[in-house]
């Protein structure tokens, strides 16, 4: 068995959390003050996700950079992995909010998508 | 001379969204005046998610963000002028602007909404010892070079401070491989949302270093390093607690300040805690037409509340251009602060004038746990809610209705404070 420690970040308090954890099984949260807390603490510790931004650059537009996100969230241990594969890739003007720059990001099956217009210049 | 009914001085979130509110209730004539080349203001810049979660319950990107606010605009058919800079507002409401294309031109304005927002502190505000090399940015800045120019400003990195750019730019200079140090906070807590500290910081790792300061920067040309120290209860550095970063960048996220140079300039009363307009519950300044939203009236931390603020801006605009005038104020009451709370937004109410509802915003002067946040109408203790903890880092909020104050005829001030358990 072995505790894991983490901030819950549903609310400012800021809940120190303790887990009890055998393999990959959570046996036990303490330190929560309410519900949330707890399953916070389950999903961080068994599948944590996240939505990543970052942005790619742009050929032909009126700007250099378009700003760009993960679909939906993906695995946290593959965030610096996309962040990675985002290196390189360039978008061609126009773009517009929700066009797919990328569609099968560092294997997760999510898609690059633009998070802003760029129009040509 | 041109004639709108309402201008509109920023072309942010807070002047986007007065802008759809004032059309929505009624108003032809309305001019955004914006120096930017582009609408959406900060949000621009802020790529990260975390929007939008109050107003559209999605979680949106910034530019996602804007662009709906600026999507409406456009619909809407209201007019808007870019790369404009508002050079003076004169009391009387004539607003003189300048561009490329009309030059220098003056607009009278029946109504003003001062949507302006803020600036960041600068390093000149913070007395920080040593030379002033290359590779000193406000995290801002340090933003808008990576998110929207493309450059990467340093790849060792220390920041100053724990305000939520501050923690964004960790994060986000980690991703663009720069090596984030260490972030060092003056105080003993966060000026930062936790969410921000636990996925920005924790997530990779950055240790937060509380109760501590820059006491020294290294290099002549370029930044060659920082010594950060330990400071005492009274922010004064602990000899023997130095210890050497080395790094070719320091970022600042030290604060934000409301950027009211064209208020004053026009005679509008500025509360010197917010730094922002004083104003009533029609988020009105002391001049009658002249209307303040968003962080030029004080910082907030959430877009979605500047955005609602902005709305109640707008439709109050609306009204004063309609009924030519807000009138009748008699009976103000005055809302005053007490132990636990720095300002409050609006400072006034009249009764008579608000709507059914009226949202009144603070924050507190430190981190309190298991408190109250009391209300007293006289001296009657009218709202005492349990909080489980309230820190300076997070806006907090009362709702007031119009029922219960007319209740209370001849009631001449609303205390606000913190109470202990």
């Amino acid at each position: 068995m072995e505790e894991k420690n983490l901030i819950c970040i549903n609310c400012p308090l800021g809940c120190m959390l303790t887990v009890k954890m055998e393999k990959d099984r959570i046996l036990g949260v303490s330190g929560n003050t309410c519900k949330r807390g707890e399953a916070y603490a389950q999903k961080e510790l068994t599948n944590p996700t996240r939505i990543v931004t970052s942005t790619v650059k742009v050929s032909g537009g009126r700007d250099r950079m378009v700003s760009v996100k993960t679909k939906s969230d993906i695995p946290k241990g593959k965030v610096l992995e996309c962040v990675r594969a985002l290196k390189g890739i360039a978008a061609k003007a126009p773009v517009h909010i929700g066009d797919v720059i990328v569609c099968d990001v560092a294997g997760t099956g999510v898609e690059i998508v633009a998070t802003r217009d760029v129009e040509v210049l | 001379m041109e004639n709108y009914d309402i201008v509109i001085i920023g072309g942010g979130p807070a002047g986007l969204a007065a802008a759809v509110s004032a059309r929505e209730n009624g108003i032809s004539r309305i001019v955004i005046l914006e120096r930017d080349k582009e609408l959406g203001g900060i949000l621009n810049q802020c790529i990260h998610n975390g929007f939008g979660l109050h107003t559209f319950k999605e979680e949106l990107t910034g530019p996602e963000y804007a662009g709906r606010f600026i999507d409406q605009v456009k619909t809407l058919g209201i007019e808007y002028r870019l790369n404009t800079m508002v050079m003076e507002i004169s009391h009387e409401k004539v607003v003189t602007a300048m561009n490329r294309e009309d030059g220098l031109f003056k607009i009278q304005a029946e109504a003003v909404i001062l949507a302006m927002g803020c600036r960041e502190r600068p390093r000149g505000a913070l007395n920080i010892p040593g030379y002033r090399p290359a590779g000193i940015f406000s995290a801002g800045t340090a933003q808008r070079l990576v998110n929207m120019e493309g450059y990467l400003p340093g790849r060792e990195v220390v920041i100053l401070g724990s305000g939520d750019i501050g923690l964004i730019m960790a994060r986000r200079m980690t991703l663009e491989g720069a090596k984030v140090k260490v972030v060092a906070e003056l105080m003993p807590y966060s000026g930062g949302l936790k969410r921000n500290i636990v996925q920005c910081l924790d997530d990779y790792g950055i240790p937060l270093k509380l109760s501590h300061t820059v006491v020294d920067i290294k290099g002549k040309e370029r930044l060659e390093g920082v010594t950060l120290a330990e400071v005492d209860g009274r922010g004064k550095p602990i000899p023997g607690t130095e210890e050497f970063y080395s790094c070719d960048t320091l970022l600042l996220s030290v604060g934000l300040i409301p950027e009211n140079e064209l208020s004053s300039g026009m005679g509008v009363e500025l509360n010197p805690v917010t730094s922002g307009p004083r104003v009533n519950e029609s988020l009105e300044t002391n001049l009658e037409g002249v209307f303040a939203c968003g962080n030029v009236l004080h910082v907030h931390d959430l877009v979605d509340f500047v955005s609602e603020e902005a709305k109640a801006a707008g439709k109050n605009a609306a009204d004063y251009v309609q009924e030519s005038g807000t009138g009748g104020r008699d009976s103000v009451i005055r809302i005053t602060t007490g132990e636990g709370v720095r300002y409050t937004v609006p400072e006034t109410v009249c009764a008579a004038c608000m709507d059914d509802r009226l949202t009144v915003r603070f924050r507190v002067a430190d981190v309190y746990k298991n408190c109250y946040v009391s209300v007293y109408f006289d001296k009657d203790r009218m709202i005492h809610r349990k909080k489980a903890v309230a820190a300076p880092g997070e806006m907090e909020e009362i709702v007031l209705t119009k029922e219960q104050l007319l209740k209370y005829p001849g009631l001449e001030t609303i205390h606000v404070k913190i109470e202990e358990a």
